[in-house]
Formats: C-alpha cells, sequence, structure tokens
C-alpha cells in the first residue's frame, strides 16, 4: 500500500516537473495530456487507498527521510494516509484531474499553456504534501507551497496590473496570517516538544488551559488566512483574476479548505479548548452571513461565487467549532465537488461570452449552452441545499449541529443565510441563462464550450447529486478518527418541521429569486434606479467598504511610513553610513596616493618616516615592559584594574 | 679625558645622523651611495666599539661582513650607475621615474 501513497503523493511533482521543461516554447498538446494523465493516476492511487481504508485497513504510516535531526529537535518527512487525509486526497486528487483536463479545453489558445499546468500541477503536489504529512512542519511545507502556487496562478497572466496586484495581495495577506500559524507551531513544539501530529496531540492534556488557548488561537489565525475568514477576507475575491480553473481547484475546492483542515487535523486541540471552538464557530456564522449578504448584489459572476465559498467556508467553520468535525469535513467534500463545478461552468460562459462577467449583460443563454446551464443549475441546487442534492446532507447536518448544541443565534444566522445562498446562487444562474438574449446588444456570439469539457465536468456533476448519499459511509469512515457523534434531535415532529421548513424557505428564495431576474425586462443597471441609490445596496456593492478601509487606512499609511523610512532612514542614515565608509577609503586613498610617486628620493624618505616610526614602537614597547610592575600600580590606583 | 664607549657611540650616531640626512635630501645619484656608505660605516663604528667594550669579537666580524657586502653593492651599483650616465646624460634621481606607479 505504500506505494500507492509514494505515487499519489508524487505522481503531481513529477507531472508539474515536466511541464516545467517546456515552460519557455509555444503551446504543447501533449503537456497537458500528460500532466492530466500523471493527476489522473494519483486520483487512481487515492482512490486505491480510500478503498483500502474504507475496508477497515490500517492507516499507513511511512518515513520518507529524515528532514532535521538537531538535538532534541527531530522532524522527518513523514507522511500518514489515515481516514481524515484519504478523503482529503480523494477530494484533491478529484478535482485536480477534472480541472486539469477541463484546462486543456479551457486555456485551449493561452500563450502560457505549458505554464499553467506546471504551476497547476505544482500546485497538486503542494496540496498533497499539506493533507498527508503527519506533522505540523511538513503540513507548513505544503501550506507555504499552495499559498505560492496561488500566486503564481492568481498572477498568471501577469502583464495585467489588477491580476499582479490581487496575486500579492494574497500572499501578503497569507504572510500575515501565516506568521500566526508559525507562532502556533512554536508553541507546540516548546510545549510538547515535538511536532508529529500523535505525540503532540497525546502530551495536550496536561498542559494548561491558557497555553492550550493561546496555541489554538494562533493556528486559528493561520486558518483564516487561508480559508478567508474575515477580517483576512478581501484576497479572496481579487483572485479571481486568476484563469477560471484555478478559482474552481484552488479558490473554492481545496486550498481555500486548507484552514478547515488544519481545524479538523488539530481537533484533540480544540476539544480541549470548547471557549476558542466558539470563536471559531461565531466567526463562521458571521462570515457565512456578511459573505452572502456581499453576494446578493454583486455584479460580477465570478467574484458571486468567490463570495458564496467564503460563506461555505463560514459554515464548515461553524460546524468546526462546535466540535462536529465530521460534519466540516463532510461539507468541505461536499462543497468541494459543486462549487467546482459552479465555477468550471462559469468558465464556459466567460468563454462564450468573451470574459464577460457581468451577468447583467448576458441572459438567455441557456439555448445555446443546454449543457453548462443543466450542470449550473444543479450545482446552483446542490449549493442552495435543495433535497437531495449533496449541499442539502452536509448544509442540514450544519444547521442540526448548531439547534442540538443549543446556539441557537448560530443556528438562526446560518438558516437565514441559506435563504440567502439560494436567492444568488439562482439570481445569478436566472440572469445568465433565462430572460432576454442581452448579449446580442454586445455583439457576442456564444457557443457551447467543448464536448471533452463537458465530459470532464460530469464527474463532479455526478457527484454534486450524489454525494449526500454517502453520508452513512462517511460517518462511519471517520467515526473513530474524529471522535464523531450523530447529532439527533430527539423529537421526530421537530426535525421534520425543521427539514421541510428550511427546505420551504429556501426553494421560496428561489421562486423569489427567478420571478425577480428571469423577466423578460431586465435593465442593465445603471446607477439610477432607487434600488441602486439605496444605503444598504451601496454598503453591500462596496463589500462594506472594507476593501476601501483597507486601502485608506493601512496601505496609504503603511505606505507613507515606507516613505519615510526609505528617505529618512534608509537613504540619510544607513546608506549615508555605508557611503561615508566608502568616501574615506576613497579619499584616504586619493590624499596618499601622492605617495607611490615611482620618486625614489620620495621613497627613501617615506622609508625613513617608517623606520623611526618603528623605533618609536620598540621603544614604547621597551618602556612599558620594563616599567609593567609600576605602571600596573598606578593603573590599580586609578580603579582600572 | 678618557675615550670611552660612549664617545664611539655618540660617533656612530652622528654619523648616521648625517647619512639618514644625506639619503632623505641628496638629488644624485652618487652622493646617495655615498650617504649609504656613511650610514653602513657609522654602524660599522658602533659594532666595533661594542664589541671591544665586551670583549667579544662577534661585532668586529660582523663589521667585516658589511665592509666586504658594502664594497660589492658599491660595486655594481657604479657599474650601474655609469650605464645609467651613458644612457641619459645625468643621474639626477628626480629623473628617473620610468617605473612610477
Amino acid at each position: 500500500m505504500e506505494k500507492y501513497l509514494y505515487i499519489a503523493l508524487f505522481a503531481p511533482l513529477v507531472s508539474s516537473l515536466f511541464a516545467a521543461l517546456f515552460t519557455a516554447q509555444p503551446k504543447k498538446q501533449f503537456v497537458g495530456i500528460v500532466t492530466s494523465l500523471l493527476i489522473f493516476t494519483s486520483f487512481v492511487s487515492s482512490s486505491i487507498l480510500l478503498v483500502y481504508i474504507l475496508k477497515g485497513g490500517e492507516p499507513i504510516h511511512v518515513e520518507l527521510m529524515t528532514w532535521m535531526a538537531t538535538g532534541g529537535l527531530y522532524i522527518p518527512f513523514g507522511f500518514v494516509v489515515d481516514e481524515v487525509s484519504v478523503v482529503m486526497m480523494m477530494v484533491v486528487t478529484l478535482v485536480s484531474t477534472v480541472v486539469h483536463v477541463y484546462s486543456n479545453g479551457y486555456m485551449d489558445h493561452d500563450k502560457s499553456f505549458n505554464r499553467f499546468f506546471a504551476w497547476l500541477s505544482a500546485f497538486v503536489f503542494s496540496m498533497m504534501v499539506l493533507v498527508m504529512s503527519d506533522n505540523f512542519a511538513g503540513l507548513f511545507i505544503g501550506w507555504e507551497g499552495v499559498g505560492l502556487c496561488s500566486w503564481g496562478l492568481i498572477g498568471f497572466w501577469y502583464n495585467r496590473e489588477s491580476a499582479t496586484w490581487a496575486a500579492n495581495e494574497a500572499f501578503i495577506m497569507n504572510r500575515i496570517a501565516d506568521l500566526g500559524m508559525l507562532i502556533g507551531l512554536f508553541l507546540i513544539y516548546w510545549n510538547t516538544g515535538t511536532l508529529q501530529y500523535d505525540e503532540a496531540f497525546a502530551k495536550l492534556p496536561y498542559l494548561d488551559t491558557a497555553t492550550l488557548t493561546w496555541t489554538g488561537i494562533f493556528l486559528f489565525i493561520g486558518a483564516m488566512g487561508k480559508s478567508a475568514q474575515f477580517p483576512l477576507h478581501t484576497w479572496l475575491a481579487d483572485a479571481m483574476e486568476g484563469p477560471t480553473p484555478v478559482s474552481a481547484l484552488i479558490h473554492a475546492a481545496t486550498m481555500v479548505t486548507a484552514g478547515v483542515y488544519l481545524v479538523i487535523r488539530a481537533h484533540p486541540l480544540f476539544d480541549l479548548i470548547p471557549h476558542v471552538g466558539l470563536f471559531i464557530a461565531s466567526l463562521g456564522a458571521f462570515v457565512a452571513i456578511f459573505a452572502a449578504s456581499m453576494a446578493l448584489v454583486n455584479r460580477d459572476m465570478k467574484r458571486i461565487i468567490a463570495y458564496s465559498t467564503l460563506s461555505q467556508l463560514g459554515y464548515m467553520f461553524a460546524a468546526a467549532g462546535l466540535g462536529a468535525y465530521w460534519v466540516a469535513l463532510f461539507h468541505l467534500m461536499a462543497h468541494a465537488f459543486f462549487k467546482a463545478l459552479l465555477f468550471l461552468g462559469a468558465g464556459n460562459v466567460m468563454h462564450a461570452m468573451h470574459d464577460e462577467l457581468d451577468p447583467f449583460k448576458m441572459g438567455g443563454l441557456k439555448k445555446t449552452m443546454k449543457w453548462t446551464w443543466i450542470m449550473m443549475t444543479i450545482a446552483s441546487f446542490a449549493l442552495a441545499g435543495v433535497f437531495p442534492l449533496a449541499g442539502f446532507y452536509s448544509k442540514d447536518a450544519i444547521l442540526e449541529t448548531a439547534f442540538v448544541e443549543h446556539h441557537f443565534i448560530i443556528y438562526t444566522v446560518l438558516l437565514f443565510t441559506a435563504g440567502l445562498t439560494a436567492f444568488y446562487s439562482f439570481r445569478l444562474v436566472a440572469l445568465i441563462f433565462h430572460g432576454e438574449e442581452r448579449y446580442k446588444l454586445f455583439g457576442i456570439h456564444p457557443h457551447e464550450a467543448y464536448k471533452y469539457m463537458l465530459v470532464a465536468m460530469s464527474p463532479l456533476l455526478v457527484l454534486a447529486i450524489i454525494a449526500g448519499a454517502f453520508q452513512h459511509t462517511f460517518f462511519e469512515l471517520v467515526e473513530e478518527a474524529l471522535h464523531a457523534v450523530h447529532y439527533h434531535i430527539h423529537s421526530e415532529v421537530v426535525v421534520w418541521i425543521m427539514t421541510i421548513g428550511t427546505q420551504a424557505f429556501v426553494i421560496a428564495m428561489i421562486i423569489y429569486a427567478y420571478k425577480k431576474y428571469a423577466r423578460k425586462d431586465i435593465k442593465i443597471p445603471d446607477g439610477t434606479s432607487p434600488v441602486e441609490q439605496s444605503f444598504i445596496y451601496k454598503l453591500l456593492f462596496n463589500q462594506y467598504y472594507i476593501p476601501y478601509f483597507y486601502e485608506e487606512y493601512i496601505v496609504k499609511p503603511y505606505q507613507e511610513l515606507s516613505e519615510i523610512f526609505w528617505k529618512k532612514v534608509d537613504l540619510k542614515i544607513v546608506d549615508a553610513t555605508v557611503d561615508g565608509i566608502a568616501k574615506v577609503l576613497y579619499s584616504t586613498g586619493a590624499a596618499t596616493r601622492g605617495m607611490q610617486n615611482g620618486n625614489l628620493s620620495t621613497m627613501l624618505r617615506w622609508m625613513v618616516v617608517g623606520l623611526v616610526l618603528l623605533l618609536l614602537i620598540a621603544v614604547a614597547i621597551g618602556i612599558t615592559v620594563r616599567y609593567s610592575e609600576r605602571i600596573t600600580l598606578f593603573l590599580s590606583g586609578l580603579g582600572v584594574l | 679625558m678618557e675615550i670611552g664607549l660612549n664617545h664611539y657611540l655618540v660617533l656612530a650616531t652622528i654619523l648616521f645622523g648625517i647619512g639618514l640626512y644625506g639619503v632623505m635630501r641628496r638629488k644624485n645619484l652618487l652622493m646617495l651611495f655615498f650617504a649609504t656608505e656613511i650610514l653602513l660605516n657609522s654602524v660599522n663604528i658602533g659594532f666595533a666599539a661594542i664589541s671591544h667594550y665586551y670583549g667579544d669579537l662577534t661585532g668586529q666580524m660582523f663589521a667585516f661582513f658589511v665592509i666586504a657586502i658594502a664594497a660589492s653593492e658599491v660595486a655594481v651599483g657604479l657599474g650601474l650607475l655609469i650605464v645609467w650616465y651613458k644612457r641619459h646624460n645625468s643621474i639626477d634621481l628626480d629623473e628617473m621615474s620610468l617605473m612610477r606607479g
């Protein structure tokens, strides 16, 4: 079985290195095919491992080699396939395979086709390291690796300034959070003396609560950055500058869920500090409604889906914070499927509309893009949590958890968010696929995506529909690893009322969205209608003015401060010192070069000066040696010695 | 007044000073040789006087060596000097700057 572990882990690396050989060359179709096949190999190996674990096999633990061994510090390159990591491996490799195949079509006309695949496969490798590592140090390598690849892929079209800006924003925001994460790791090492998961977790119960709380908080700060939780959320929406397959893979299905994975992985820690857990859950619920509200009015197709991702990550954190780790992981998995599907569908639409992103300029696309329409509608149904699609089971489990744990505020917020989710999802679907064909005004002739792209998307479609059916299997799989418990509401009536009530609410919102946005007379908003003039609309449309706030009160003061440091401190002190040293040497040279004028007479004079100096030194030393005792006496009298 | 060691050493120092001054100030190469000779011989006086004072012949032996080396040095030096004079018609130190830095 170890063989499959190594294949699953290293096939993406080989794939990336292979594609990297051709980065400087024009498009080569075989690069896309070979990388897709290698990622598929990784997927097959992960599936074999999943079957093995499902059949009750022991978790596989391997140590590839020693990485660091100094004194008490021992960190190996160790990898583990247990119930948790195998689920993540499946999600990562499955979505990656789909996205790789899809990208063959999506990046068809791009000059940097080969480079794209090199980065994409490198991302998959980093993600595999992240989820498979058996210690925090390895997790951190993967963590930074996905950050780097995310940077390279957001800024893939590096000649666009907005793309490079977004890439840097994502990278820098993640660095801020990574500092928190590093401190968390240091605290773990400091207090337990190891970074191996099992050893460290075994020692946690013996530590005092304050230490554990700080560790938990700092680890969660790391998770907040990677999973774009408030207040570090702005990068995710801007990251939509990257190619759409990247958004599907990195900013919906895998990388952004790494924070959730971290909380799930460190569940023995968070189990011990329920107050931090409650904070995580509250923040998650807040982010869920906060992001959903921004998605309500946004006019950028990809940003709407990005905010939806943010909102769903909030759901996951809400579940994880309440101790329902298996529910969080289940929602993570289900979400990966339907959200990646939604993004890839959006990619098809973008291709058809020549990179137009405003859904108000589309409309009526269902005639020309039937399959994309079906896929996106089903994905939206799954996202909204309509029975019997994947999202229904996972979201319902989260709501039940909140209810059973008696956190009714969180429950209400999440329930309300479910309605908002349904509304904005179908606002998007209605605007894109229904109503008048507004794109004709812009002279666009849409066309359906390549067949094989649609075929590549179909596994996600199937899983978005049926993933909920595996809930029980999934529960049994992770039951032991995550101390999972079923959250049952005892009264049968309450369950039915809740389920049907939620469904009715969600469906009502869907119908409302259709009614409002699938009409024939939708106008392209021009900022004059009373709704657009209202304060709330402006607040939501400008993302609560948070990017503005960051720009005005953090970026600009920082820039001014940097300017001061540059002009005052760096130029006037640091540079001046360095220049001063050089100038002293230079002017000494200029002043003394007269000695070396080649004139014998001058040289002889200098020789005499040297002689006299040496003599004086010799005499001085002689006198000092002769009178050393008296000098010592004198100096001790002065109190120097 | 008996002439003792100090007198010899003072003489040697005075001669050394004269030689040093000559080395520093003279621009004529021939005069420079003379100044060098004065330097060497002032040291010889010092050697001989101290050798006699201690009754140890080593110092006088050393003086002989110095004389021999000075003689050979002058022989070589004068040879070079004559060649130089034939070529340049001058033995002024300030003009010997072909290898200036």
